[in-house]
């Protein structure tokens, strides 16, 4: 009982924290520039696919890693400046389409350039599951936690003592007074989507050894970590991370326990019933429109 | 509604009148049809996104409801396709006014957000009761019987279908020019207006979202039964994303739009049939290039630059 | 009884009391003033007595029924109008259409009558037109009629909306700073304008920053500062209410 508990609690925190990831590079964006960016998955994608072909490219897995990151950062800016720059101030549909088209035209490329087959990475330390109390860890999942946490940390620090942070955060706030005060925001949108895409690859780094990767993985990864970020309070940081572990768990629990056939729609269940019940979120705050 | 406007539908109901006879196979009938198909979807879609200024990242799902209910309600229960084709429509009508009540009194992403999700679930559910819909395979759907005389021609098809869509462009068209559609263009200007005025804004909302929505599943039964099989893909995000990309190109709030659209983005997948991956790009790049360059659509930007010349 | 009663409204955003114990009273027919200096909370009042915000306490009856708390559309019902300091107007529609959008209420709004397009809406929609470019002419836009509202000025946009509220028909009207923005030549204008519609019966409530107005139309003026109520009475009473001269008027009398 509590094994088979454990067992579905470990493979929901792993995928969890890939939602995190992807929760977090919407949250920034969204603090940025009030986008969302629907494109966010296939830098998830990007960040799995990337690492195999330039591991299969004969590069030394480490190097491997860190252009499969660096390469879907300059996708991130890329779209910033072909898709979203161009149409500044424009209607949340308007943006939601672009953002969409952005997705599509990375996903066809990837799909034409790399084929359609399923890739893995090699584990980072070995496939030698780890027991605890009757349930199996995989030694990866240990990098997917560690790494994210590690990263959530990093990000703390950064948008809470040093004055990039910070300006990032008043950008969110408030753009022109941001501006006022001489912040680049410029700057502050091309930060975010690089940033952003480089988290959302690194979850897709991570998690490939255990979920494999592909050219299509980008939409439910993409879009689960979007349901995540609204679970825990749309533009709140602390709520991504929260959002993206609660649903990882819930995905896991539901198919465990009730029917794996419907685990993908578990988490846009819990999106409807959030934005029935509670549509700011575990941590959103309330706000009024100025008439 | 105006004089271009009238003109304009009798020269879509002329070209209607005349194709069969123009058309060199029926492989050309046949796109003809999905084509007339698709534009009907797009019409009632395009009063939701375009005219009153909202979303839906969902709609196959509809279009899966209406299908599936013509598919598995005769096949599996007897009913006749006529009255499997009404509680496919009612099953939407009510399925959309549920949602789309408590969504309404949102915003924007998350009005997209709730009718990804809703799509999404439609699609998995379709996908896998597969004792009753066959499952990721699909199923064959029984031909339609109309007053004892059965529908099984690809010429017949295309009459019913282009009387369907003549009427649809008139009722469209006649929408728009009345207090109601005046409200529906007001909301999407400015809800607060629209408020101070009197107009119930989530129960607009709510009223254009289910005509939207059964609309879908009616033209989703008539897909089904045209095409002699339903599968679980008429119903996913990327063919929601299409009959998007269609409003978008065609022209927001633009009747003719809608139309254009849907004629250039059936032809489309025909055109990349073979280069699948292409096929997606070229969908990306068109809603990129057209939301940055044309954001009002081909029809409307067309006609402000020929107002303009005259 | 007066037709709108307000006791005791107060609403807080957070920490900001907007509008702290506010209570006035305002009789049908006459011309109601609302001043005060920037962040008074004069806007904050408009929107809560015409239904744009829910008060945190407090009461607001009109005719005597309560109606705070109401959505702004039960208050369109209730013949209740209004304009904006920040222009709402549809943008996507023509100057006529934004001005038909007004008469709303007064139509038959069911969604298959219109798409079949029966001849008894066709009749209503031609009368509407007319209508609507006879209020464009009182409010001295004739000459905009045909005009697509993306293509007007702001100070042709801000007269629209007072033309769309009174397509309304309303008793009761709001003018949230109806000359905000507007040169001498345009503010007399809207000066004269405010005084036809007072002329045909409907209680005008005005907010405005421009004193000569103020004090030429209004039959009653309410002074708030800080959310609060600092003054009320005649524009002669308020004129020389030390008060009022020391946190308002001051160099401006």
């Amino acid at each position: 009982m509590l094994a088979q508990f454990l067992q579905f609690l470990f493979s929901g925190i792993t995928v969890g924290a890939t939602y995190a990831l992807a929760a977090l590079g919407f949250t920034l964006i969204y603090n940025a520039s009030n986008v969302i960016n629907f494109a966010q998955g296939e830098f998830i994608m990007l960040g799995g696919m990337l690492g195999v072909f330039f591991t299969m490219a004969g590069l030394p897995l480490p190097a491997a890693l860190v252009l499969a990151i660096l390469v879907p950062a300059i996708v991130g800016v890329l779209v910033e400046k072909l898709a979203i720059e161009p149409v500044k101030g424009a209607e949340t549909v308007t943006l939601i389409i672009i953002t969409i088209g952005a997705s599509l035209v990375i996903r066809g490329l990837v799909q034409v350039w790399l084929g359609k087959e399923t890739h893995s990475l090699p584990a980072f330390s070995g496939d030698t599951p780890i027991e605890v109390l009757g349930a199996t860890l995989l030694p990866q999942s240990l990098w997917v936690l560690g790494v994210t946490a590690l990263v959530v940390v990093a990000l703390w620090y950064f948008f809470n003592r040093t004055l990039q942070g910070k300006a990032m955060l008043a950008t969110s706030y408030n753009r022109l007074a941001a501006e006022l005060v001489g912040i680049n925001t410029g700057w502050v949108l091309f930060m975010s989507f690089a940033m952003s895409a480089a988290l959302g690859a690194l979850g897709g780094i991570l998690i490939t050894p255990i979920t494999l990767t592909s050219y299509d993985v980008g939409i439910m990864l993409g879009l689960k970590g979007f349901v995540a970020a609204v679970v825990g309070g749309l533009g709140n940081g602390l709520g991504a991370v929260v959002g993206g572990l609660l649903v990882g768990i819930l995905e896991a629990m539901g198919a465990g326990y009730i029917s794996s056939a419907y685990k993908d729609a578990i988490p846009f269940v819990l999106i409807l019933l959030i934005l029935f019940f509670m549509p700011r979120g575990l941590f959103g705050g309330k706000s009024t429109e100025r008439v | 509604m105006g004089k271009n406007a009238y003109f304009s539908l009798l020269f879509v109901a002329a070209i209607l009148a005349v194709l069969p006879f123009v058309v060199p196979n029926s492989f050309y009938l046949d796109l003809a049809v999905r084509m007339a198909i698709n534009a009907i979807i797009v019409l009632g879609l395009n009063l939701l996104i375009g005219f009153a200024g909202q979303i839906s990242l969902g709609h196959a799902g509809f279009l899966g409801i209406g299908a599936y209910a013509s598919a598995v309600l005769p096949t599996h229960f007897g009913w006749h396709p006529l009255l499997a084709m009404g509680a496919g429509a009612a099953a939407t009508g009510l399925l959309a006014a549920l949602v789309a009540r408590p969504i309404f009194k949102l915003k924007g992403h998350y009005l997209a957000m709730a009718t990804l999700g809703l799509g999404i679930i439609i699609n998995i559910a379709l996908r896998n009761e597969a004792q009753w819909t066959g499952g990721p395979d699909g199923m064959p759907v029984p031909a339609m019987g109309l007053l004892g005389f059965e529908l099984s021609n690809d010429k017949q098809w295309y009459w019913v279908v282009a009387g369907l869509l003549v009427v649809s462009v008139w009722a469209s068209l006649n929408l728009i020019d009345s207090p109601f559609g005046r409200a529906l263009r007001a909301l999407h200007g400015s809800e607060v207006a629209s408020q101070v005025v009197g107009v119930d804004v989530v129960r607009y909302k709510v009223a254009i979202f289910v005509m939207s929505a059964v609309f879908a599943s009616l033209m989703g039964s008539v897909t089904a039964h045209y095409v002699g099989f339903v599968s679980p893909n008429f119903s996913d995000f990327f063919h929601s994303i299409e009959l998007v990309t269609m409003v978008v190109i065609g022209g927001m709030a633009s009747v003719f739009g809608s139309l254009v659209g849907a004629v250039l983005l059936t032809a489309l997948p025909q055109a990349l049939a073979t280069f699948e991956g292409w096929e997606t790009v070229a969908f990306g790049a068109i809603l990129m290039a057209s939301m940055i360059f044309m954001p009002k659509g081909l029809v409307p930007t067309l006609a402000a630059k020929f107002g303009k010349g005259n | 009884m007066s037709m709108l009663e307000v006791k005791d409204l107060s609403i807080h955003f957070g920490g900001v009391k907007a509008v702290q114990n506010v209570s006035f009273s305002i009789d049908a027919g006459i011309v109601y003033s609302v001043i005060g200096p920037n962040g008074a909370g004069k806007t904050t009042l408009f929107n809560l007595i015409t239904g744009v915000y829910k008060p945190t306490a407090g009461e607001i009856r009109l005719n005597g029924e309560a109606i705070h708390g109401k959505s702004p559309n039960e208050l369109a019902r209730r013949g209740v109008a209004r304009t904006f300091q920040n222009l709402q107007i549809c943008m996507n529609m023509s100057a006529l259409e934004n001005v038909m959008v007004g008469a709303h209420l007064r139509l038959d709004r069911n969604l298959f009558k219109a798409s079949l397009r029966l001849p008894a809406l066709r009749r209503r929609d031609t009368e509407l037109r007319k209508e609507a470019a006879d209020l464009m002419d009182f409010v001295g836009l004739g000459s905009y009629v045909n005009s697509r509202a993306d293509a007007m000025s702001y100070g042709a946009l801000k007269r629209l909306e007072i033309a769309r509220a009174l397509a309304m028909q309303p008793r009761l009207i709001f003018l949230d700073e109806p000359a905000a923005g507007l040169n001498p030549k345009e503010t007399i204008e809207v000066d004269h304008l405010v005084r036809k519609i007072a002329d045909s019966g409907v209680t005008v409530v005005l907010v405005e920053h421009d004193m000569k107005m103020v004090m030429n139309l209004s039959d009653r003026i309410l002074v708030l500062d800080y959310g609060k109520k600092l003054a009320e009475g005649t524009a002669e009473e308020v004129r020389r209410n030390p008060n009022v001269i020391a946190a308002y008027l001051g160099a401006h009398a």
